[in-house]
């Protein structure tokens, strides 16, 4: 096998439909959207056209979406800008403990700059406290930000309960939704967010684009200054063919949702039985059932994921691990910490996301050379000589 | 993040892996919060050290920097053995990233303690003495990624 990618969270493989409407942006519609003539306007409405395709699979208006350059800024536009928007009302944020570093670092730094910030557990699954939450409220808080779902273990976060801690206390609600839209259907009318980022990458789409929905009424400062662009909320000239791709990407999404979800679930279930049932001394990491389709993250005992990453990419396999090596710091992932893996498992951990290109002989194919690399790296390991010593005593 | 055909290659066919059953020393280092832990075996005779072979728990260039500093020191007088230094593992291997320096500290502090244990076992010198010369030192996690 060439390449098999399993690594559907840290980006997908962008379709070949979006590319083909993505294509005459690159080249003969090159027009500015905000210029008055045709090929401006032509280019105006591709984006509006764009705007109102994110805005129906969110249940909101379309001037309730924003286009950004990745979830990245949308994050750090929803956040900043709305702590700066109600200063004069508080100053402390609620987030969680396993949210991706655009948000925690986003929250790091409004520490720095005299915001008070409360960073709630997550359960051994890694499920956010909601008595935690609902009890970390005070009269000074402005804004709970919570991820929609895990990128590393996939949890599905109680959204819509969430939202009703929020509305219930006069908080506004952000959700950083880069790993869920795409994968999941969402209303933010019903589920009560006032603000939600996404990412085009994600979902088929091209890289740097993103968006960010702001409910009508919620004030926000903005986060790029400049032209009048995004209704003077995020300047510079629009990524015209970026965003005519996150529109016929998250079109595409949608339509087949439930259908490829029922695919990808499969393939997920059968690749951790499979682990389950030809290597021993695993453990699962994260919540079986509230969880993204394709996502699995499972930790090989006695061996660090490093290791396992660089043989199975010597197969072509592409994943990912928490392990300190990959995530560059001395730690390993935050998340596998917070759900309560001692650090020497959650070295060992492994992310396999699968998308809807992925085929059963793929996932046999991970199978087999997995079993053949955790055994080999196991042989290698000084902790299997010792766990096997104990064992025979 | 790079690595070297030279690193590729030994975390893909580490030599030496294994133990020596009726080793002459053992030097064992790291720990498994850290993510990386190496074990070396010697064998000695006659001052020199004639087998080695290594276990270890920890990233590929943890495995790599173990695989080469076991040729490196094969057929060696304990002398020359201790004067092996991480940068001579480094050089060897055409190179690491910066974040991986640490694991060649490893296989040099893991090739000392194992001699030091050979030094032990033979029970002429005073722990003080093994200490001084193979230059043990405790190893501090939070400095090993710097």
């Amino acid at each position: 096998m060439d390449i098999v990618y399993l690594d559907n969270s840290a980006t997908t493989k962008t379709d070949e439909e979006v590319v083909k409407e993505m294509i005459p942006y690159m080249s003969k519609n090159y027009g500015n959207p905000s210029s008055i003539y045709k090929i401006g306007r032509e280019n105006r409405k591709a984006v509006e056209d764009a705007r109102d395709k994110v805005a129906k699979v969110l249940n909101c208006e379309s001037g309730e979406i924003y286009f950004t350059s990745c979830g990245s800024e949308s994050d750090n536009t929803a956040i900043k800008g709305i702590a700066y928007g109600y200063k004069n009302k508080g100053n402390h944020i609620i987030t969680s403990k396993i949210e991706h570093p655009a948000v925690l670092e986003t929250c790091k730094q409004l520490e720095k700059e005299g915001f008070e910030v409360t960073y709630i557990s997550v359960d051994e699954n890694g499920i956010v406290n909601l008595e935690e939450l609902e009890k970390s409220i005070k009269p000074t808080t402005t804004l709970i930000t919570i991820m929609f779902a895990n990128n590393e273990i996939g949890t599905i976060q109680p959204i819509k309960e969430i939202g009703e801690i929020a509305k219930k206390h006069n908080v506004l609600f952000h959700t950083d939704a880069v790993q869920a839209v795409g994968n999941i259907r969402i209303d933010v009318k019903d589920m009560n967010i006032d603000s939600l980022s996404l990412s085009a990458h994600k979902f088929y789409g091209p890289k740097g684009v993103g968006a960010l929905y702001v409910r009508k009424g919620v004030k926000f400062d903005k986060f790029l200054n400049g032209g009048h662009q995004e209704r003077n909320k995020r300047a510079g000239t629009e990524n015209v063919a970026g965003i005519v791709g996150l529109g016929k990407a998250i079109e595409l999404a949608y339509m087949d949702l439930e259908k490829h979800n029922e695919k990808i679930k499969q393939l997920r279930d059968y690749y951790v039985e499979q682990v389950k049932e030809r290597i021993p001394y695993i453990k699962i990491n994260g919540d079986m059932e509230k969880r993204l389709p394709g996502n699995s993250n499972i930790s090989f005992r006695f061996i660090e994921g490093e290791g396992l990453l660089l043989n199975l990419d010597l197969k072509g396999i592409c994943a990912s691990s928490g392990s300190a090596c990959t995530s560059g710091s001395l730690d390993p992932s935050h998340v596998l910490l917070a759900i309560g893996l001692p650090h020497e498992i959650a070295h060992g951990s492994l992310r396999i996301s699968i998308g809807k290109y992925n085929t059963k002989e793929e996932i046999d194919y991970v199978i087999d050379n997995l079993v053949e690399i955790v055994g080999r790296l196991r042989e290698m390991s000084p902790l299997w000589e010792e766990f096997l010593e104990e064992e025979n005593k | 993040m790079e690595y070297s055909e030279k690193v590729i290659d030994h975390y893909t066919n580490p030599r030496n892996v294994g133990k020596i059953e009726d080793a002459s020393g053992v030097g064992e280092v790291g720990n498994p919060v850290c993510g990386d832990i190496m074990k070396m075996f010697i064998k000695v005779e006659n001052n020199i050290i004639v087998d080695v072979k290594f276990k270890t728990f920890g990233c590929g260039a943890a495995i790599a920097t173990s695989s080469i500093s076991t040729e490196m020191i094969k057929g060696k007088t304990l002398e020359e053995a201790l004067q092996l230094k991480n940068t001579d593992v480094v050089n060897k291997l055409g190179g690491l990233p910066p974040v991986k320096l640490h694991c060649s500290v490893l296989a040099e502090e893991a090739i000392h303690e194992a001699i030091a244990d050979y030094y032990r076992k033979e029970g002429k010198l005073t722990e003080e003495e093994i200490r001084e010369k193979c230059n043990l030192k405790e190893h501090h996690c939070d400095h090993c990624c710097e």
